[in-house]
């Protein structure tokens, strides 16, 4: 039986460099570092590239956000999504709960339309606002089974395996279709798109939609940046003389072990 | 964290490709104590060389920028870090396979081996490439790649190990401090970083993209703007993987698409000139802290590059589609560009801070010697006159000129652009006091300087069916581009009656007070200890004996002079003649106040005379000579001398009345056929007949007076920079002749008559190539019409042994050869060798 993923995700400064904020506090400004995606949902996108790959069916890709945000559903569409669904608003005025209603309302017109989205993939939670929220949220809405924090995902006789790693051993659920599940990082590896992906990407028509009703809005005062992490410069020794205590320092962290 | 030392001989800031380049080859030059600082680690601290693509093409139509590449390929190859893989550059179009045979043109007059080849050639050292997406290539298998960062890496530690050199990374600039001398003119005296203050005479600022922030911080205009260029890296791609190394295909630059790629190991780097033009400014560039690469590395735009992906997978579907292939990595890198594509280099207007900036990979190491050379000896080896921070104007000093002009160029980075092509934007920056009375003649401007110049004039049209034939219509689009008939029309005009022609252009500045004498006395090869009122025709060499300027100087007083020179080159002239003041002399720039225009031709007489009352007869005001006349109400400086060979003057007038006087003249002149004539004329045809030399063009620092044949049966006795070398240089035969040429045959093969238009080499008449003395190959120096004489003149500096009068050899033009003959072995003009003209 083939099955339709929908994966949802979210246009994030990248934050790999130092962060930095907007003037007003309200956004993390991504002028230098770039615009992307969650690795969570970079692992979303890819686990719906696998499952429709071994199921048949489609991926559709959504975001709730600028019109910018469109070249993160196009890179989306270059790894292997069919379609695209754009609800263009401004990221700020909106909460989660905002969030979770508007993919909600697009679940059920698709569904409307015939098009039943049967899993619907989130990341575990935005990288720049780190509500945790809207997964539940949406679940909540749609009256469906959910699943948090799975990096593993598949699709088998109409339900979803999920695999949760926790501290003290692996967690398995299967819970039947639809469902929702927040996906987190490390159980597949994202891939890069291909060239052919790239070009194919560019020419799928994104459907855009705008906001079902008036945002609540997120009732978040303003970011701050925590005090700069501490750090000690060690030197270690130079030349030859300082190799045993690199040595040293490379079993405590626990590189090395003698 | 790193401290600087307290003092130092000399700074370099910056540690790229140009930086380190730099210090070995200060140390190789005996300096000690130099300091080079750099805000980032090492070896790589960031900087546009980090990510540079680091292949290197030899061919560039530009003799200084193909020197200085092969240079640095010379020496990248002593270093150890050049591989060679050979390049391919396609044409997709006719035009474009023309411009490859304009190209081998260039191969061949800077002696670099090259051929025209077809698809099949291609796709049998690329088997991966679609050999049915263009039409043919241009091969150069001296193309190569280089470890940039790698030699960056050994010359520094060569000038470690000299003891030449401290090293300290990440330390940032935060200040430059200079003071003012005696003399007036500011020099540097250290530089503040964050890892303390050093004291230095000499700071070099060598910090690519950067350095317009440093600039600032000494008050000097560093005017180039960091770029995008995109790449993205595919793979890794079967084809690639299975062989060996970085790099065993050739690279091929998609000239119509703008695009080239470039093994990478098993990778295929895929760069683009092709998105609009994405400019930054220095102070908007990530700290290396806030960037997610290195501060260069910008976020990828994958909108810019889309159009691309289309064009790159036609040419290569099988490696760029290949199972398992991605794209890894892809960045807007950052480059640096400036408003006429050279880089800048040489000592600024603060004394002792000199810049080595808008350098790119394949120049850095020639780039590091050549101004190494400068900076110890007064000259590189190099004539690096395009270079020359010195060659800017104020207009050209705004970010926004540069950033009006780089958006313009940047699309046509691999573009066809003819040699004769105007730039669209910020013009009319500068605007002669006849502009109006121009525009409404029909005036065709071209740009010089930032004045907007007539080059010919539409309201000369009707002149072209009075001289028919003898205006030397060009048949070929190319050819005729960005020229018209009506320049040869108005030539003839003026041979004929006059013609009145707009210089405001020129640079003027005058030498002033008791050391004005002694100042253009050593400053010049002229005498001009000469009587007020007397012109002076004079090179201006170099310490080595090359040109560093023709120009004109008059005796305006006993303790003034007045300096005339080309606008193009007038503000390095300004500066050399400033730093080579004696004491007790000021120079003062005159430009914006004075206008000039020229009024030339057998009538030009018949002119002037009735609307003045002063004495313009041949005796009363004779040649070479220069006095305040009164033209109508007017008040005019009147030097009697010609570029164009013929009987005239040069007037000099306040910028407020020039207007006035150019009504007058036409107005006069018009009666007697005088016509407004325009640059084409002036620079081109006019000049050429009488075989008259231009800076640029006959003249640079790497040519000399004997060679231009510009020798006088004597030297004055008064010191000058490059006496030494000059009266050596008339000791020994010459290495190369200045000769004047003629087409004798124009046809080409298809029956097209074809015209020159500059750069092109000369054979012999079987097509052999010919060396001169350096071991240089001649070219075409200059090209135009002598509708005078029904002749195409070209100038060229050939091997003594040719240099022969009535010597046949040929042109090679667009892979044809034509005929040619050689027709003045010295300054003889080939029109009025008498010079009866210009009495």
């Amino acid at each position: 039986v083939s099955v339709d993923v929908l994966v949802c995700l979210k246009r994030v400064p990248d934050a790999t460099g130092e962060v930095i904020l907007t003037a007003d506090g309200q956004a993390v400004d991504g002028r230098y570092a770039g615009f992307t995606t969650s690795v969570h949902e970079d692992c979303a996108v890819e686990l719906a590239t696998r499952i429709v790959g071994e199921s048949g069916g489609g991926a559709t890709v959504l975001t709730v956000g600028e019109s910018e945000a469109v070249e993160q559903l196009r890179s989306a569409l270059a790894l292997g999504c069919s379609a695209a669904t754009h609800v263009v608003a401004e990221p700020n005025a909106l909460g989660p709960a905002d969030v979770a209603r508007e993919i909600a309302a697009v679940v059920r017109d698709h569904e409307a339309q015939g098009r039943r989205h049967d899993l619907v993939l989130l990341g575990n939670d935005a990288a720049d606002t780190g509500d945790f929220q809207v997964g539940i949220r949406l679940a909540h809405e749609l009256s469906r089974p959910v699943v948090n924090g799975a990096n593993l995902v598949s699709v088998a006789d109409g339900e979803v395996v999920a695999r949760v790693a926790g501290p003290d051993g692996d967690e398995t659920y299967r819970v039947p279709l639809p469902a929702v599940v927040t996906v987190l990082e490390g159980g597949v590896e994202p891939r890069y798109p291909t060239f052919p992906g790239r070009m194919k990407a560019k020419k799928v028509e994104i459907e855009e939609r705008g906001l079902t009703s008036t945002p609540a809005g997120g009732g978040r005062i303003r970011l701050t940046l925590p005090p700069p992490a501490p750090s000690r410069v060690e030197v270690l020794g130079t030349g030859a003389a300082a190799a045993p205590a690199v040595v040293d320092l490379l079993e405590r962290l626990g590189v090395l072990s003698r | 964290m790193a401290v600087v030392p307290p003092r130092a001989g000399a700074v370099v800031i910056g540690a790229g490709i140009v930086g380190n380049s730099l210090v070995h080859h200060l140390a190789r030059l005996g300096w000690r104590d130099i300091v080079q600082i750099d805000q980032g680690p090492l070896p790589n601290p960031g900087g546009s060389t980090g990510h540079a693509s680091n292949f290197i093409f030899l061919v560039d139509h530009s003799r200084e920028i193909t020197d200085l590449t092969l240079d640095s390929v010379r020496q990248y190859k002593e270093l150890g870090v050049f591989t060679q893989s050979g390049g391919f550059e396609l044409a997709r179009t006719p035009e474009r396979m023309e411009e490859l045979r304009r190209r081998m043109s260039s191969a061949r007059a800077w002696g670099i081996e090259a051929q025209l080849v077809d698809p099949g050639f291609v796709k049998e050292k690329v088997p991966f490439i679609e050999a049915d997406q263009f039409i043919g290539a241009f091969w150069t298998p001296g193309v190569g790649v280089v470890d940039s960062l790698r030699a960056g890496t050994i010359m520094r530690e060569s000038a470690l190990d000299a003891g030449a050199l401290t090293v300290v990374p990440t330390v940032e600039v935060t200040g430059l401090s200079t003071e003012k001398r005696a003399d007036g003119r500011r020099r540097v005296t250290g530089v503040s970083t964050t890892g303390g203050d050093v004291e230095a005479e000499v700071v070099v600022i060598a910090a690519g993209v950067w350095s317009p922030k440093i600039g600032d911080m000494a008050g000097i205009s560093i005017p180039l703007t960091p770029a995008v260029h995109q790449m993205v890296s595919v793979g890794p791609c079967r084809q690639l993987a299975e062989r060996e190394g970085e790099i065993s295909f050739p690279i091929v630059r998609d000239m119509d698409t703008l695009c080239y790629e470039r093994q990478h190991g098993a990778d295929m780097e895929i760069g683009s000139y092709a998105h609009r033009a994405i400019l930054h400014e220095p102070e908007d560039i990530p700290s290396i802290e806030q960037a997610r690469l290195s501060p260069t590395e910008m976020p990828f735009t994958p909108d810019d590059f889309d159009p691309q992906l289309e064009q790159a997978y036609e040419l290569m579907p099988e490696l760029l589609g290949s199972e398992g292939a991605e794209m890894r990595y892809a960045i807007n890198g950052l480059l640096s560009l400036t408003c006429d594509g050279a880089p800048i280099l040489g000592e600024s207007e603060v004394a002792g801070l000199w810049t080595a900036a808008a350098v790119w990979i394949k120049e850095g190491p020639g780039v590091g010697r050549a101004v190494a050379e400068w900076m110890t000896r007064g000259h590189s080896d190099i004539d690096l006159h395009h270079s020359d921070i010195a060659r800017f104007h104020h207009h050209q000093m705004r970010r926004e000129h540069t950033r009006l002009r780089t958006t313009e160029s940047f699309i046509k980075t691999y573009g066809i652009i003819h040699p004769a092509e105007q730039y669209e934007s910020d013009r009319g920056r500068r605007l002669s006091p006849m502009h109006e009375s121009q525009k409404k003649l029909g005036a065709f401007f071209f740009e010089t300087a930032g004045w907007e110049r007539p080059h010919w004039y539409e309201s000369n049209a009707g002149l072209l069916e009075q001289y028919g034939d003898a205006v030397m219509p060009r048949e070929h689009e190319w050819d005729a581009r960005w020229w018209s008939p009506i320049i040869n029309a108005e030539h003839l005009r003026m041979r004929e009656a006059a013609g009145v022609v707009d210089l405001s252009a020129f640079c003027i500045f005058d030498i002033e007070g008791p050391g004005a004498l002694a100042s253009v006395e050593q400053t010049c090869v002229a005498r001009c200890d000469v009587a007020v009122g007397k012109v002076v025709y004079t090179p201006v060499l170099d310490p080595a004996g090359g040109f560093r300027s023709d120009l004109t100087v008059m005796r305006l007083g006993e303790d003034r002079f007045r300096v005339v020179t080309g606008g193009a080159h007038g503000m390095a002239d300004r500066a050399w003649f400033r730093d080579h003041l004696a004491e007790g002399a000021t120079l003062t720039d005159r430009t914006d106040e004075i206008s000039t225009i020229g009024l030339w031709g057998p009538r030009a007489r018949d002119v002037l005379a009735p609307v003045t009352h002063d004495d313009v007869s041949d005796e009363g005001f004779g040649f070479l000579t220069c006095r305040e006349i009164q033209v109508g109400e007017v008040a005019v400086l009147a030097s009697r001398i010609s570029y164009v060979g013929e009987l005239g003057w040069e007037l000099y007038v306040a910028m407020e009345d020039g207007a006035q006087l150019w009504d007058t003249l036409l107005r006069a002149g018009a009666p007697l056929g005088a016509v407004p004539v325009g640059i084409g004329v002036y620079g081109t045809t006019g000049r050429l007949e009488k075989g008259y030399r231009a800076f640029g063009s006959e003249l640079d620092a790497e040519r000399t007076i004997v060679e231009a044949g510009m020798a006088r049966p004597k030297v004055k006795t008064a010191d000058f920079v490059g006496r030494e070398a000059y009266l050596r240089q008339r000791e020994e035969p010459p290495a190369a002749v200045l000769c004047t040429l003629t087409v004798d045959d124009h046809t080409s093969a298809s029956g097209v008559k074809r015209y020159m238009l500059g750069g092109e080499p000369i054979l012999t008449r079987e097509g052999e190539p010919l060396t001169d003395g350096h071991g240089h190959h001649p070219y075409v120096t200059s090209a135009g019409s002598a509708p005078s004489l029904g002749k195409h003149v070209l100038l060229a500096y050939l091997p003594p042994e040719e240099a022969v009068l009535g010597r046949r050899l040929s042109v090679s033009y667009m892979e044809e050869l034509y005929p040619v003959t050689v027709g003045s072995v010295d300054a003889t003009p080939l029109l009025d060798p008498g010079n009866e003209r210009l009495r």
